[in-house]
């Protein structure tokens, strides 16, 4: 069995990518996800890693666009405003197919908005990451033990489908401390031959490269970048099923968000509401079978989200807008208590067919 | 006997430059630096956006086209990732001395170990002709069309002046190639700003001062002579900083 450590969950997040092979991380300070930057500054020196803290977000993800180029696992962690920043590097990480780790421990916003935990970069993160057709592999933890494993987890996924994979906190899991252990499993590595490690005189020259100034050239590459993602979304999809076996009411919340919402399901079952959750753990791809196959029996969703509402349209498209699906939130940091959750599920319970 | 060849480090690729553009001559300057230091098989180019955005083409080693301006951080990233290879940036003047010049700054602050090729053509061409962080006070361009006013836009940025003032870098020196004597001069340069790398001495940029004549609409033959009546006497040409000359002066 291995051993139970207790950690932060951005400390979480930052060993278990040293463990699943990361040797290179470049950040810029910013509240609340600055300990991974310090858990990177104090470890990677010893274990011979790169750790630099870059000019600027924007020099940070340009750094990982470079060590990805050279076939090497790279992350780089921040807030809302600074993944702000970084948009331009996803757009063109996606547009060279390259692989890496990008961490975002939400704070509320718009603008420089508060430090307080958030999930108001849901838009950004699974629809919205930069210019052009792309998109990233979104994971949403709910718990420091998830912080860990969905590190491991996103690094072989960007790799496998040589992209970015998005780990989505908020405040409250970057700060919290929980006793986890550490997956003792095997890192899956991948062959990248397309990688830019010198030609040796070898072979003909690599290139990494977005630009195509051919119409129907660059069509054709954002055709086939949608065949991965077709295939990521019939593959990938991660989500937890609570209490849904008899459910009639259907939360739907990922992240802090599902904490509290179990907390007011359990009240809720005490007042003989059948009610479950289904918590999505990948954003992107988005769990839309589960939640189409439970739109057959529930008779309402509540979407529980710490944002003005932005999943809720997934989950209506999810669910075809068969049953009434409803809002539950609080925002600009402000986290809903279980007696508003509950409340919220009694609503639910009222209406329906 | 052959008299005249090709660099190895250049491809067989038909360079796209405009007539009379300096690119392919600095090109060509890069690649026989690559040639005679016999690092093609471990040099890493990055090319950002400009005019020289498809330099990926012209160059035989690996090469990354980079986002506008970041190529310095790319590059760091590269050199990190493989510090045994060489990482060449070649960045014109919109994309080195306005969009990334935090990027520049601060790769030169950390003495990065790479070398940055720098085209200074005074203007955008890429995009056609717009006033550039490098354009001279009273340059008409498609943007400053009364000439640049240094009252409404500021002044040029100095770039081998403002880097040399820091500690970081190792080399800074400004180059023409508008006559046979300064290409001379030119490849001397960019010779050293690569050797350097490979003694692991840190960040080398060399400043190219070059021409457009496209977008100044002048002949080739005009834009030689406006590089040395206007751009040069603005622009000195020289070493600003060599930080291994200024220790073994010390030394003496």
């Amino acid at each position: 069995m291995a051993e139970k450590v207790l950690m932060k969950g951005n400390e979480a997040i930052a060993e278990a990518a040293i463990r699943a092979g990361c040797r290179h991380y470049f950040g810029y300070p910013i509240t609340p996800q600055t300990e991974i930057a310090a858990y990177m500054a104090k470890k990677m020196p010893k274990i011979g890693g790169t750790f630099l803290q870059a000019e600027s977000e924007i020099a940070a993800i340009n750094m990982v666009y470079g060590v990805s180029s050279a076939g090497f696992r790279v992350m780089t962690s921040s807030s809302s405003p600074g993944v702000s920043l970084k948009s331009e590097g996803l757009s063109y990480l996606a547009g060279c197919d390259l692989p890496a780790l990008v961490v975002n421990v939400q704070r509320g916003g718009p603008g420089l908005g508060g430090i307080q935990p958030s999930q108001s970069d849901y838009f950004m993160a699974t629809k919205g990451g930069g210019h052009g057709d792309f998109r990233m592999i979104v994971l949403a933890p709910a718990s420091v033990q998830e912080m860990a494993g969905l590190t491991f987890k996103a690094f072989e996924l960007a790799d496998q489908y040589r992209m970015t994979a998005m780990l989505l906190a908020d405040g409250t899991l970057g700060q919290m401390m929980e006793a986890i252990t550490f997956p003792e499993t095997e890192v899956r590595t991948f062959d990248k031959p397309w990688a830019v490690t010198g030609t040796q005189m070898k072979r003909p020259h690599n290139i990494i490269n977005s630009l195509a100034l051919v119409p129907d050239v660059l069509e054709k590459m954002n055709f086939d970048r949608y065949k991965k993602y077709a295939e990521i979304e019939e593959k990938e999809p991660m989500y937890e099923s609570y209490m849904m076996d008899d459910a009639e009411i259907c939360v739907v919340a990922f992240g802090i968000a599902s904490r509290v919402s179990k907390n007011a399901i359990m009240a809720a079952r005490a007042e003989g509401i059948k009610v479950g959750m289904i918590r999505p753990i990948t954003l992107w791809p988005f769990p839309t079978k589960a939640l189409a196959e439970a739109a057959q029996k529930c008779r309402a969703f509540v979407s529980v989200e710490l944002n003005m509402g932005q999943m809720i349209e997934d989950v209506r498209l999810a669910t075809g807008c068969a049953r009434p699906v409803s809002l539950c939130n609080r925002a600009g940091g402000m986290i809903p208590t279980p007696d508003h959750v509950l409340a919220s599920i009694r609503e639910a319970n009222k209406g329906g067919n | 006997m052959v008299v005249f060849e090709k660099p190895h480090a250049l491809t067989d690729a038909p360079l796209h430059y405009c007539p009379g553009c300096t690119h392919g001559i600095v090109h060509r300057l890069v690649a026989e630096a690559i040639d005679a230091l016999g690092i093609e098989g471990k040099t890493i180019g990055v090319a950002p956006v400009g005019c020289s955005v498809m330099a990926y083409n012209y160059f035989s080693c690996d090469m990354i086209e980079a986002a506008h301006g970041r190529a310095p951080a790319v590059a760091t990233g590269v050199k990190r990732a493989l510090p045994d290879n060489i990482v060449f940036t070649y960045q014109g003047d919109g994309d080195l001395a306005s969009i990334g010049t935090a990027e520049t700054v601060h790769a030169a602050a950390r003495n990065e170990n790479i070398t940055i090729i720098f085209i200074n053509n005074a203007i955008y061409g890429m995009t056609g002709g717009q006033m550039a962080p490098t354009s001279l006070p009273g340059q008409v361009t498609q943007t400053s069309p009364y000439g640049r006013d240094p009252q409404l836009c500021g002044f040029p940025v100095k770039i081998c002046e403002m880097l040399s003032q820091l500690e970081g870098p190792e080399y800074i020196e400004r180059v023409a190639v508008n006559n046979v004597k300064n290409i001379k001069k030119a490849g001397k340069a960019i010779l050293k700003a690569f050797k350097n790398q490979t003694e692991n001495k840190g960040f080398s940029l060399i400043e190219v001062v070059s021409t457009c004549p496209t977008n100044w609409g002048m002949t080739p033959q005009d834009a030689m002579k406006w590089v040395d009546e206007k751009m040069i006497p603005y622009y000195p040409l020289g070493v600003y900083k060599d930080r291994s000359a200024e220790k073994a002066e010390e030394g003496k």
